[in-house]
């Protein structure tokens, strides 16, 4: 019972940083027809100059680890709005050659945080109770989890209340159901772009920084390696959808944590065959309605 | 009808005099300082050649599936190993068989093909039920599961991250050793050839052209009775057997696999020797994949280079990362220059001889990510 309980939770917590980067991915996928291959990238650069900063303040810290996950957000949303401003809109509606660019950016920023941080990942000094852990119900859960779980639901919490609340979400969701509507009714939905790009950055570069906290370390190829969790993620939620997202990677993340743990690691066969499986019976995803 | 036959015969002199100067180039002593690493007769300069010319088959194959089909695959890497992984894996279980080492040497290839058409059939079959960016996501997630599986040694075959050698006592002698380099420099550019002349033959094929048009407009060709999935399907097994012999060239080259070489980094740089030599185009994929390497190759060595090194670290680590220079000039090759380098050649060529002006590549246009 305590071992499922610690795989459930911890899958909880997995799944929260998928989210984080995933949500980015599946509202510019819903708005804009792109795939972003330099998610990954912004990431990692987040993560990294979190660390760099935060270490600056307090090394192993709860203001350090607090100013870095700030710094995280800031660094990713403007690294995001810069991308979508420079590289993506001068290729307005030509959706493959924007993937390819963004696959592009991606390769060069690894090589280039390889560069500058090395190809090793470095360890980083956490707040000592991110090292302990919570008894719950008999099972010994890691506290981090915690912190990626809140976080994440924090995240899930702003974003809807954008989405609903404010005038900007109202024609992001417009846009994501009927981009050529709302262009016909006048709107700019340029700006909606960069704003989408700019949110989706910002959760991803708060999701660099707690990834460097979930695997007690930062390196160049963390980003990538979690993109293409978040791309399985985004196609079985159903891309453009926040919620699908949200479903789905908790859905992911617990199926292969019980696979790698009862399945003898084949965890990562696992998702591919419960994507496998989505795309045969819903080929849009499970709350994927949008059809570009 | 005339100009049509000059230039079917003109293009097969040309063919045949690039293929006849690339065979001599072991016999000559060609030294072009900053390209190549020395005269082309060495070993080194060979090795990096057969290389190149292994790697611009693959793209060819890689051109048959983005750039013929329109489809746009991110686990093409998993064909490519599979044709290096299995000859090795499978001529070090056959091995012990007490079979002559030239039928074990035979076998083993056959085999390893007839995987590759296997894994083919079966992952196109599974990613070519759904089309645009889900296509592509499925055939990254199996890539990368494969991938995995090559990294966790599943069931002792792999070898992990050491990856497998080649067992060179079942190779013929030809091709084992550095003194016999231009053989293997020799087998790859025949391997480049015959993967040029498969693609021909398939984009003339009526089965081509019907992929072609699906590409183009797929409804238009459901419309007129043709079912793209099994065409479609045939061009993406096809495309994997191509790169698993480039796979098997690769093996003999380099004497052992590691797992890198089935990352989905590696079909990236795949893509991007095809947008850079010109997507669409069959010589686009043959030129990118010979500079792409030659560049990868250069860049490398001049990382180390001493004028590089007592730069300021602003300017020295960005320069000392082929990767980030090859990514950067990937960016602006998408977005100034479409057509890429055999798209940018035509279009001077074009506008001298003043004819209309050259369509971008088709394959570009209409395909909706």
């Amino acid at each position: 019972m305590s071992t499922v309980l610690l795989l459930l939770i911890t899958g909880i917590g997995l799944g929260a940083l998928y989210f984080l980067v995933a949500s980015g991915l599946s509202l510019i996928y819903g708005l804009m027809g792109v795939l972003n291959f330099a998610h990954g990238s912004f990431l990692t650069l987040a993560g990294f100059l979190g660390w760099e900063v935060g270490r600056r303040i307090g090394d192993g810290s709860w203001a350090g680890l607090l100013t870095g996950m700030l710094v995280g957000l800031v660094v990713g949303a403007v690294v995001a709005a810069l991308t979508e401003l420079i590289f993506i809109r001068p290729l307005y509606n030509r959706h493959i050659e924007q993937v390819l660019v963004t696959v592009g950016l991606g390769l060069a920023s690894v090589a280039l945080f390889e560069g500058i941080w090395g190809t090793d990942p470095i360890q980083i000094r956490l707040p000592e109770w991110l090292g302990g852990t919570t008894d719950v119900l008999g099972a010994n859960i890691p506290n981090d989890r915690w912190l990626l779980i809140a976080t994440a639901v924090v995240v899930l919490g702003l974003i809807v209340l954008f989405l609903q609340r404010t005038s900007y979400g109202l024609v992001i969701r417009a846009g994501v159901e009927n981009r050529t509507m709302v262009t016909a009714l006048g709107i700019d939905v340029r700006r909606a772009f960069t704003i989408v790009f700019a949110i989706g950055g910002a959760a991803a570069g708060l999701g660099g920084v707690l990834a460097s906290v979930y695997y007690g370390q930062v390196g160049a190829h963390q980003g990538t390696s979690l993109l293409i969790y978040a791309f399985i993620v985004t196609v079985i939620g159903g891309l453009g959808s926040l919620t699908g997202a949200a479903i789905a990677s908790v859905l992911v993340a617990v199926i292969q944590q019980f696979a790698n743990f009862y399945l003898g690691g084949t965890g990562d066969l696992a998702i591919v065959l419960a994507l496998a499986a989505v795309l045969l019976v819903r080929p849009t995803g499970l709350m994927g309605k949008v059809k570009h | 009808m005339r100009t049509f036959f000059t230039s079917v015969w003109g293009k097969l002199v040309i063919g045949a005099v690039i293929v006849g100067v690339a065979a001599m180039l072991p016999l000559l002593a060609i030294d072009i300082p900053g390209i190549l690493p020395g005269p082309t007769y060495t070993p080194g300069t060979l090795t990096v050649l057969a290389y190149a010319m292994l790697i611009a088959a693959l793209a060819l194959s890689y051109h048959l599936i983005f750039g013929v089909a329109g489809l746009l695959s991110f686990g093409h890497a998993m064909f490519f190993a599979a044709g290096a992984y299995g000859l090795g894996i499978i001529l070090r279980l056959l091995a012990p068989s007490g079979m002559p080492p030239e039928a074990v040497f035979l076998v083993a290839i056959v085999l390893t093909l007839v995987i590759a058409l296997v894994l083919g059939n079966l992952v196109g079959a599974l990613a070519l039920r759904v089309t645009g960016i889900s296509f592509a996501m499925v055939t990254l997630a199996v890539a990368q599961a494969m991938n995995v599986m090559i990294r966790r040694n599943v069931g002792g075959l792999t070898g992990g991250e050491e990856g497998v050698r080649l067992p060179v006592d079942v190779v013929p002698d030809v091709l084992v050793g550095v003194v016999n380099t231009r053989n293997l420099y020799w087998l790859a550019l025949a391997i480049l050839v015959i993967v040029y002349l498969a693609c021909v033959w398939i984009e003339r094929s009526r089965l081509g052209h019907v992929v072609a048009a699906a590409r183009e407009n797929e409804l238009r060709v459901t419309v007129l009775g043709l079912r793209p999935y099994f065409v479609r399907l045939f061009l993406f097994a096809g495309a994997a057997v191509l790169a698993a012999v480039a796979g098997i060239g690769f093996m003999l080259l380099q004497s052992s696999a590691t797992p890198r070489i089935s990352t989905s980094d590696f079909t990236l740089t795949l893509l991007v020797i095809v947008v850079l030599g010109g997507v669409g185009y069959r010589w686009g994929a043959i030129v990118g994949g010979i500079v792409y390497t030659l560049l990868d190759q250069r860049l490398a060595a001049l990382a180390s280079a001493e004028w590089i090194q007592a730069l300021p670290d602003v300017l020295r680590i960005p320069l000392s990362e082929p990767l980030f220079i090859l990514g950067m000039l990937f960016v602006l090759v998408v977005m100034f220059a479409p057509g890429g380098i055999v798209g940018l050649a035509h279009r001077v060529t074009q506008r001298r001889g003043s004819r209309q002006d050259v369509a971008e590549p088709k394959a570009l246009q209409d395909m909706e990510a």
